[in-house]
């Protein structure tokens, strides 16, 4: 009898003594450079894949308006209070203009109202956050492939980089500011817009205003809110933290395909 | 100790061998990693989108007065989880977390890089599986050990096993070289619908592959509840699991794990062996 109770407490330790060195061992392997590379060799594994299997064109699922979701949550930044973009707020963004700049031939600035003349696009689609919920909404706006064509991209053009009106994280060395950049592949993307309206009103604070992006197919923090400037580049390892966006300077992929 | 009225017979081919134990590992970090991410957003929804005013089920803590109490809501029922889900910790160190630390990896809380540990044995849990259904279909080992036979399926022969399973009384002899029905049934359901479950629910909830295959997240009914079924499904696994673990020692500890190592699993013979 004892010598079960003991064999059982026995057992009871080895198993808590040999989990706790298990997991002891994959937190090491997490923060240990080698080992985040290893793990994190699978995301290159899933782009290339996704992009084998999935059409280059593929549309996102579009749903009807009463799909619509009553309760879209808004994340990230959700009021930005840096000056400059007070400034703009503060006059309804009459003063907004969009930059597009970097490797194109013909540098632009437009305004909101340029931004209207151009080869528009309205779609509903289901937001996906890399948290693991939905929301749905209905956007519209200018699509990025003409508007890239307008300015002209040179062939050495690689990514499209979204600069942000938002401070997500303050930081000494302005490494808090959000950015993201997606290859031309999704810049093309026939569902790839500038929203300026989400559900047929102009786009909320919240979820952006005055102007955002939809590359649809990836995640939430691909979305980015507050843009602007665009900027085309060969390469995005100068910016922020060398990872190609805000988050991903934070430990996230870049391919947010999944 | 050696008994030598025992023979043993060659049981488990490597291939079953080594696809099992890389299951093992791949399966664990999966579930770990996944307790991880499920934290980031510990609600569960139906349909395409999260209504998040009404999740079906949901994980969180409470305020009650100086103290925290965890808290998990199913439908509208509220079940007080305090130490297990929702609020747990060592002593002083308590945490507002869906999972305890020490049911995830990393053990801390962190999104960016529990979805890394889950992404790599992801890809380590298909190929391996893969492997397995190749060379299972291709040497017949899927049809020939695990497809149930007429004799099997014959209503006298289930409920002949399902008692004898109740008993623990475990074959021995001839009976004992191959699996019996419940086996067989048990062992199917795993690899031909769980485990591409869990596989299948993942891949719906990902953006990129949805726009290529958007019939699929329809089978599921929605992105939301193709996450639901993955969480439900990943605890279906730990049932079977368990239930696995439990008749492992039931039916003799050393020789099942020595069979799943080396191959070789003993029989005892027929009529002067004592229960296992």
């Amino acid at each position: 009898m004892s010598l079960t109770a003991n064999r059982r407490g026995w057992l009871q330790a080895a198993l808590a003594s040999a989990g706790a060195l298990v997991l002891g061992a994959c937190d090491k392997i997490t923060s240990s450079p080698r080992g985040a590379a290893v793990l994190q060799s699978a995301e290159g594994l899933t782009r290339r894949v996704q992009r084998l299997v999935v059409n280059r064109t593929a549309l996102a699922r579009e749903f009807t308006p009463a799909d619509i979701s009553p309760d879209f949550r808004p994340n990230g930044s959700i009021d930005p209070q840096d000056a400059d973009y007070l400034a703009l707020k503060a006059k309804a963004f009459a003063d907004y203009r969009l930059v597009v700049d970097g490797l194109v031939e013909r540098p632009l600035s437009l305004s909101l109202a340029d931004l209207r003349t151009l080869p528009t696009r309205s779609q509903i689609t289901r937001h996906d956050c890399v948290e693991g919920w939905s929301s749905i909404a209905k956007w519209t706006g200018p699509l990025l492939g003409p508007l890239l064509d307008r300015a002209g991209l040179k062939p050495t053009a690689r990514y499209i980089v979204f600069h942000c009106g938002d401070t997500l994280e303050e930081t000494l060395d302005g490494t808090g500011v959000y950015y993201e950049s997606i290859d031309l592949i999704d810049a093309y993307h026939p569902q790839t817009i500038l929203a300026y309206a989400m559900n047929d009103q102009p786009l909320p604070v919240a979820h952006g205003a005055p102007l955002r992006l939809r590359v649809e197919r990836q995640l939430g923090y691909k979305q980015a809110k507050y843009i602007m400037r665009l900027e085309a580049v060969e390469d995005y390892r100068h910016l922020g933290r060398g990872n190609g966006g805000f988050w991903e300077d934070r430990g996230y992929e870049w391919y947010a395909g999944i | 100790m050696a008994d030598p009225q025992k023979v043993l017979v060659y049981r488990h081919a490597a291939v079953t061998r080594i696809t099992h134990w890389i299951n093992v590992l791949a399966l664990t970090l999966l579930l770990m990693s996944g307790l991880n991410i499920f934290g980031a957003h510990p609600a569960l929804y139906w349909g395409q989108k999260s209504t998040f005013a009404r999740p079906w089920v949901s994980i969180g803590a409470e305020q009650h007065g100086a103290k925290m109490e965890g808290v998990t809501w199913i439908g509208r029922t509220k079940f007080r989880t305090t130490g297990v889900l929702g609020y747990s910790g060592k002593p002083g160190a308590e945490e507002q977390v869906a999972f305890p630390s020490w049911a995830t990896v990393p053990s801390e809380r962190d999104l960016a890089d529990s979805r890394h540990w889950h992404f790599f044995f992801a890809w380590l849990f298909v190929l391996n599986g893969l492997v397995y259904w190749l060379v299972g279909l291709g040497r017949g080992h899927i049809v020939k050990d695990l497809v149930p036979n007429q004799h099997d399926v014959a209503p006298k022969n289930i409920w002949h096993e399902i008692v004898a399973h109740a008993q623990l009384k475990f074959p021995k002899g001839e009976e004992a070289r191959h699996y019996n029905v419940l086996q067989k049934g048990a062992y199917l359901a795993v690899i031909l619908v769980l485990l591409p479950l869990m596989v299948l629910t993942g891949l719906c909830m990902s953006p990129g592959f949805d726009a290529g295959a958007p019939w699929l997240v329809d089978v599921f009914g929605g992105r939301q509840s193709a996450r639901t079924i993955h969480f439900l499904t990943a605890f279906a696994i730990i049932g079977f699991v368990l239930l696995h673990l439990f008749m492992v020692v039931a039916s003799g500890t050393w020789n099942n794990v020595r069979s799943m190592i080396t191959g070789r699993y003993a029989i005892a013979p027929e009529k002067t062996g004592e229960a296992a």
